[in-house]
């Protein structure tokens, strides 16, 4: 496959578990796995054709041979409740990969942050496998189901919050930092809006870099049809106006770069 | 077996074209089809400068196809010419460049723009995108603003006109016979279906716009019938569009009287569907032993 090529294809799934109530945790093989990169994501289609638009998933791991992929997601509507009941054997018509990722060897010889809240934790893995620095790994969930935690464990330490307080500290991935009087040259985050709100205030207050992973509504994923777009500072260069498109601009923006 | 159709005097390899607004000018869909097997490219509606459009969320799913509140986002006329336009000249397909506006100076002074320039095929004017708050919703819902556009945008392109038709009026046959009479060279429709949806557990709209269009498979009945009657009304070649997303689906439209067909939406589905159609289509004539296309334009009995 030519480097960075897109495709739509149907693919065979070689595993399904539900990771955590509502949360499934998915392996899928696919010749995609031979070039994603860590914040790259899929479009995922709906068997049932009156759910139309493809769901936008990010790639969570690839498999060690590069021939499958990873995904946790979080069962949420008509499509992911589709998908949740796939099992082995089952084909899924997917299409990637999408998305820029996130800029991995800008980490080498540094002190890093890999942050990740709640359903925005499954990116963080593969990304904490490639990135070359002294990482610390911060991950906030809601409650006890602190689902992919021994998977990050192996790659850097690991620093939990939880918004009830059962497991780390108490609150969410911000707690986490000041309790464990952590600090970072650069910071890689993907997570809920107010979350990345916070990091970015965070990374201009401290005078570094945030690299961010956004989303918004998509119907294409590849850049065609304009619909996903977050605002920026300067006139982005595609677009001619203060709009990128999270497709195919990110889904992975300088959190100075964008007005969020 | 001839798939070439003719539109005021352009010719087309084939029938099958992109819908503006869902293909970018190309670029980004290129990575999938091979444009040289396209009938044309209809590019993003482009204005006199750039627009930002609406804010998000843009696009909600319905039923059966989806709602866009993009708003007319374009990169404007300078970044088109310079950029667009030479990519898709590269290609072996018409350029057909579809035009917004908030005035009709605005529209005219784009279609000026676009006379200079040799590979651009046909404009579209665009009245009919309901996303747009000033102006443009009312050109193309009141057929004696329809007329005077048509007949300003006309006095100054040096291209043929196709007047995209809004869906969301009492009477298309009144708005095609004021195109026609305004000197309109054909016609395209449908744009999309005004809709709504509702988030019953956000309690808010889906849409920051709050009404979006509605285009998808589940539009499709509305604009073969719309098809259906333009024909019927009016001289002028029809382009048709609303849902298509398979070679029978457009052989329907030229059944009811299209020339040519676009296709919008469905190439979320499928980004492979357009060149898919052209194949499909190809396939229908053998079936039915039909030696030129133009024999099935309207031959719905």
């Amino acid at each position: 496959m030519g480097i960075n090529m897109k495709q739509k294809q149907t693919a065979v799934i070689l595993s399904q578990k539900e990771a955590a109530p509502r949360i499934y945790d998915m392996w899928i093989k696919t010749n995609l796995a031979e070039e994603a990169k860590p914040g790259q994501f899929l479009c995922i289609y709906p068997k049932d054709k009156s759910t139309l638009l493809p769901r936008p998933i990010s790639i969570c791991e690839v498999g060690e041979d590069r021939k499958s992929l990873r995904i946790v997601y979080r069962a949420a509507g008509r499509g992911t409740e589709e998908f949740s009941k796939y099992q082995e054997g089952d084909s899924i018509d997917i299409l990637g990969n999408l998305g820029n990722g996130f800029p991995v060897e800008e980490a080498q010889g540094k002190k890093i942050f890999l942050m990740g809240g709640g359903i925005g934790v499954p990116p963080i893995l593969q990304l904490a496998k490639e990135a070359k620095g002294d990482k610390r790994i911060i991950v906030g969930y809601r409650d006890s189901h602190t689902f992919l935690r021994e998977d990050l464990e192996r790659y850097g330490k690991v620093y939990i919050a939880t918004e009830d307080g059962s497991v780390g500290t108490k609150g969410n991935v911000m707690n986490a930092v000041e309790e464990n009087g952590l600090d970072a040259d650069l910071i890689y985050a993907c997570g809920p809006m107010p979350m990345l709100r916070a990091v970015k205030a965070y990374a201009e207050e401290h005078g570094i870099k945030a690299y961010i992973s956004l989303e918004e509504h998509m119907a294409c994923g590849v850049g065609a049809c304009l619909g996903c777009v977050v605002k920026t500072k300067e006139i982005d260069h595609h677009s001619n106006v203060h709009n990128a498109r999270i497709c195919t601009d990110g889904p992975v923006f300088e959190a100075a770069d964008v007005l969020i | 077996m001839n798939t070439q159709i003719t539109i005021a005097g352009v010719t087309f390899k084939n029938p099958v074209m992109t819908a503006s607004g869902t293909f970018g000018s190309g670029m980004e869909y290129s990575e999938f089809v091979d444009l040289n097997q396209l009938g044309a490219v209809v590019t993003k509606g482009v204005a006199n400068v750039p627009w930002p459009g609406n804010p998000t969320p843009r696009v909600a799913e319905v039923y059966g196809g989806m709602l866009n509140a993009i708003g007319l986002q374009n990169p404007g006329i300078d970044m088109l010419m310079e950029r667009d336009i030479p990519f898709l000249k590269q290609y072996d397909t018409n350029i057909i460049v579809n035009v917004c506006g908030k005035t009709v100076e605005d529209y005219v002074e784009v279609v000026e723009r676009l006379g200079d320039e040799q590979s651009v095929a046909m404009l579209e004017i665009n009245v009919s995108c309901p996303n747009v708050k000033e102006g443009a919703i009312a050109f193309g819902q009141k057929a004696e603003a329809l007329f005077q556009i048509t007949q300003e945008v006309k006095k100054h392109a040096r291209q043929p006109v196709i007047m995209k038709l809004s869906p969301n009026v009492t009477d298309i046959t009144e708005m095609a016979r004021a195109a026609e009479a305004a000197g309109a060279d054909a016609l395209s429709l449908i744009n999309t279906l005004t809709g709504m949806k509702i988030d019953i557990h956000r309690r808010t709209f889906a849409l920051a716009n709050k009404t979006g269009g509605m285009s998808g498979p589940a539009i499709k009945p509305v604009a073969v019938r719309m098809v259906y009657q333009t024909a019927k009304a009016v001289k002028i070649p029809i382009i048709g569009m609303g849902g298509i997303g398979s070679a029978e689906d457009a052989v329907e439209f030229i059944l009811a009287g299209a020339s040519a067909v676009s296709i919008g939406a469905m190439n979320f589905v499928n980004p492979y569907v357009t060149t898919e159609v052209v194949r499909g289509i190809e396939d229908y004539m053998k079936e039915y032993h039909v030696e030129n296309l133009t024999e099935l334009i309207g031959a719905v009995i």
